[in-house]
């Protein structure tokens, strides 16, 4: 279960050295809390990221953040490293308003494609030399960046419906090829929401593939701009990936959050952070192994009915804990709402019996799901992602572990309590959808152990030091220009968050650095020349939440 | 003749052999096919009743929900259907990929501006007559999401909806309640009253030459169906 790779030391690359790579290309200075920045010239942009990489080992791209001030556009590319993702440097380059022109990243890493793009049709940045410079979000159609300064969201729009002309019709065949244009979506059971796929199939190969993403996009950033740090923020995590992963996602804001606004957590709200959040990514887990069941079989009846079953215990443990089902809105700046609820003996017995039945159950899914032969042959060698390629894309998470590299922010930037607990970073290097359903699987067994953890500190913590929140002020106004970027390890990967404060009690920008959106992005790669149903099948093992791919 | 040979060829009575069925369940008629409801009827087998009536309790009983699953509360909505919540115990179970093969579709969650026209016409293609439940606060004004610049300010600005079931996201308990509460007025007979609909699908040739259809003209073709978000006369 443990990895059994050797993680390679990296080198740690000081302030120093960086302003020596840099070198004149700096123009100044712009630290962030988490990071050194450098502004740069945006025509240098991909000479100093590339340097940045090949020299200094920065090989994660971890976020791309836009945004408008008065006087400038401003792009800033947030760099870590797979190695150790302490280490990081952020990249700024201004543009002019008039002229908001910035050479694209997107040799260097792949996964700025998508990234220029969403910050093209939010902000309205144009980057140099992209290969596809098209709206992501929002229809082609729309007039306005709505993220840029004066957009009157008032102003009517018109969107088109043209792409369900239907794929059959003979106008979809190429004339020279014989290839067939197929869409796939956005009203479609296997696409997990409504993702919409843009397939070119030349007899049953897929050729090529473009997911058309934005028909779940709900401004959540927009939303949390509008929101005040205090309390107005925190509903809005539990909605971007609400697949019960909630906690995870509203540890995201918090750990941002405290540490931009400088709040200290109690100890023991940590224990019952990292005991709530384990919970959720069991029944994140659960509920995609059950759907991916439901794409790789089209069964129903089965494996998906046991994914839920496991899940309704999960969620009522978690309404015991928080009084929601799924959207908790527990977590607060500097702890969590209320203790366990009482009795506690009667709550830490009914977690316990969970975990207890938990090693039947997952034998149970060994014997239905990886042990079955239709299942290996559909999902064994196919979807294949190597880990040069998943790293070019910013793949995190069970994605990433599924192809070998050894990344959990849960371990590589500690936070809550993981530190003070014995676990293990699931990894599989088999690369195919195999592996990512793996390691997903044996996650789960990891979680309960953490939370079992959990509950032997929680049942024996004093009486007396029981301290659920911290005191924090009411209003909560963080110096302006201030600005961090922190990420934890939600269900899917690396969930971050970019905050810039503005000196109000708002946020100036807020930017979600979603795992799925970098994990989807991957998809061509693992599907192309390889037939639908394992397109299918990749699909499913990447465990896309719509609404955190859109945001 | 016995039954316990079989019947090679009809040699005496052309009368079907009704031996085993007897010995195995006694004289007279078999009552496993009769319900409580033919007890009901009495000793007759008809029934008088309006058609229309007769119809409405037959749909009221039967729904076949659409596999639709937006956002969050499409979860809730799995729930719903699956084990523990189990809707089909109601006459309202097995989901259908296709809207052709749908009467009911569960809207749950938001409806954005890029996926305000797709919803229409999977609407469109359910065939007659068709009830909708929205699903979740998102569906009634845009819930937590009202204020966005993407989000349609309901589900009821595009279709019809005929029960809404508020919640972020409702239980699956409430669900189920929404749709019992469905299965009464289709019972009853009650239909939706049909809103006029603020955005609906069109030519774009059709569509009046403002500013905003003149800057697109070149992009459209005029046959090409749109839909036009006027976000200002929005609730």
């Amino acid at each position: 279960m443990s990895t059994g790779l050797e993680r390679e030391p990296s080198v740690e690359v000081t302030e120093g050295d960086l302003e020596a790579l840099i070198g004149d290309r700096a123009l100044a200075r712009d630290d962030h809390l988490n990071a050194p920045g450098f502004v740069i010239r945006p025509d240098d942009v991909q000479d100093v990221l590339t340097d940045l990489r090949d020299e200094a080992g920065f090989d994660h791209l971890a976020n791309l953040t836009a945004q408008q001030y008065p006087d400038r556009y401003e792009s800033i590319y947030h760099l870590r490293k797979y190695a150790d993702p302490t280490q990081e440097v952020s990249i700024v380059v201004p543009t002019t308003t008039d002229e908001p022109v910035s050479q694209t990243a997107e040799p260097v890493f792949r996964t700025a494609d998508w990234h220029e793009r969403e910050a093209f049709d939010l902000v309205g940045i144009d980057y140099e030399g992209h290969p596809d410079p098209r709206r992501i979000l929002l229809p082609e159609t729309w007039q306005g960046h709505p993220l840029s300064e004066g957009y009157d969201q008032e102003k009517p729009q018109l969107v088109t419906l043209t792409e369900h002309a239907n794929p059959v019709q003979p106008d979809h065949h190429d004339d020279e090829s014989d290839t067939m244009f197929l869409n796939i979506g956005p009203h479609h059971p296997a696409t997990h929401g409504v993702l919409h796929i843009e397939t070119v199939l030349d007899g049953e190969t897929v050729v090529d593939v473009d997911p058309d993403i934005g028909y779940l996009h709900r401004c959540e950033e927009q939303m949390c701009q509008n929101g005040t740090y205090r309390h107005q923020i925190m509903p809005y995590p539990d909605r971007w990936d609400y697949v019960s992963a909630g906690l995870l996602n509203e540890w995201a804001y918090a750990r941002t959050a405290e540490d931009l606004a400088d709040i200290d957590v109690p100890e023991y709200a940590q224990v019952i952070r990292t005991m709530g959040a384990e919970l959720c990514r069991i029944a994140s887990h659960m509920l995609a192994l059950a759907t991916f069941a439901l794409d790789v079989y089209g069964d129903f009846t089965a494996i998906f009915q046991y994914g839920m079953r496991d899940r309704e215990v999960v969620q009522d443990i978690l309404e015991d804990l928080t009084g929601q089902r799924l959207m908790f809105n527990y977590f607060r700046l500097g702890g969590v709402a209320w203790d366990l609820p009482e009795p506690r003996e009667e709550f830490i017995e009914k977690t316990r019996d969970f975990l207890d039945g938990l090693p039947a159950k997952v034998d149970e899914y060994h014997d239905l799901l990886t042990a079955n032969e239709i299942f290996q042959i559909r999902t064994h060698d196919t979807g294949i992602l190597e880990p040069e390629v998943a790293k070019q894309y910013g793949c995190t998470g069970p994605v990433a572990r599924g192809s070998g590299i050894d990344y959990d922010i849960r371990r590589d930037d500690p936070y809550g309590y993981y530190d003070n607990l014995e676990w293990d970073v699931v990894t599989e290097d088999g690369c195919d959808n195999y592996s990512r359903v793996l390691v997903r699987m044996q996650e789960v067994e990891e979680s309960a152990k953490i939370i079992e953890q959990c509950l032997d500190l929680l049942e024996d913590w004093p009486e007396d030091e029981r301290t659920v929140q911290s005191n924090v002020p009411r209003t909560l106004k963080p110096d302006a220009d201030t600005e961090i970027y922190r990420s934890v390890e939600g269900a899917k990967g690396e969930l971050g968050i970019y905050i810039r404060a503005d000196g109000t009690d708002k946020p100036g920008r807020f930017k979600i650095r979603s795992p799925c959106f970098h994990n989807l992005s991957a998809l061509p790669e693992l599907s192309e020349g390889e037939y639908v149903p394992d397109l299918i099948a990749s699909l499913g093992s990447l465990d896309i939440v719509l609404g955190e791919v859109d945001r | 003749m016995s039954s316990e040979q079989p019947r090679q060829q009809i040699y005496d009575s052309t009368a079907p052999s009704t031996d085993t069925r007897d010995s195995r369940i006694g004289e007279g008629a078999d009552d496993r096919f009769n319900s409580k409801l033919r007890e009901a009827f009495g000793s007759t087998p008809f029934i008088l009743t309006k058609f229309d009536k007769f119809m409405n309790w037959v749909r009221g009983n039967s729904m076949f929900m659409l596999q639709f699953g937006i956002a969050c509360c499409s979860i809730e909505m799995m729930h719903t259907y699956a084990i523990k919540h189990d809707l089909d115990r109601f006459g309202a179970g097995v989901p259908r990929a296709s809207p052709r093969q749908a009467d009911v579709m569960i809207v749950p969650g938001t409806i954005v501006s890029k996926f305000g026209p797709r919803m229409k016409r999977v609407y469109d293609q359910m065939p007659e007559p068709k009830f909708v439940v929205g699903m979740g606060s998102c569906t009634i004004s845009g819930g937590p999401f009202q204020e966005g610049y993407n989000v349609v300010k309901g589900a009821e600005e595009i279709i019809p909806i005929d029960i809404h079931v508020p919640g972020c996201p409702p239980r699956p308990e409430a669900l189920v309640y929404g749709i019992a509460k469905l299965q009464e007025r289709i019972r009853n007979g009650e239909s939706t009253p049909v809103v006029v609909k603020p955005y609906e699908l069109e030519e774009f040739g059709d569509l009046p030459k403002d500013e905003l259809v003149q800057k697109l003209a070149d992009d459209i073709d005029e046959e090409d169906l749109v839909m036009r978000y006027n976000w200002a006369d929005s609730p």
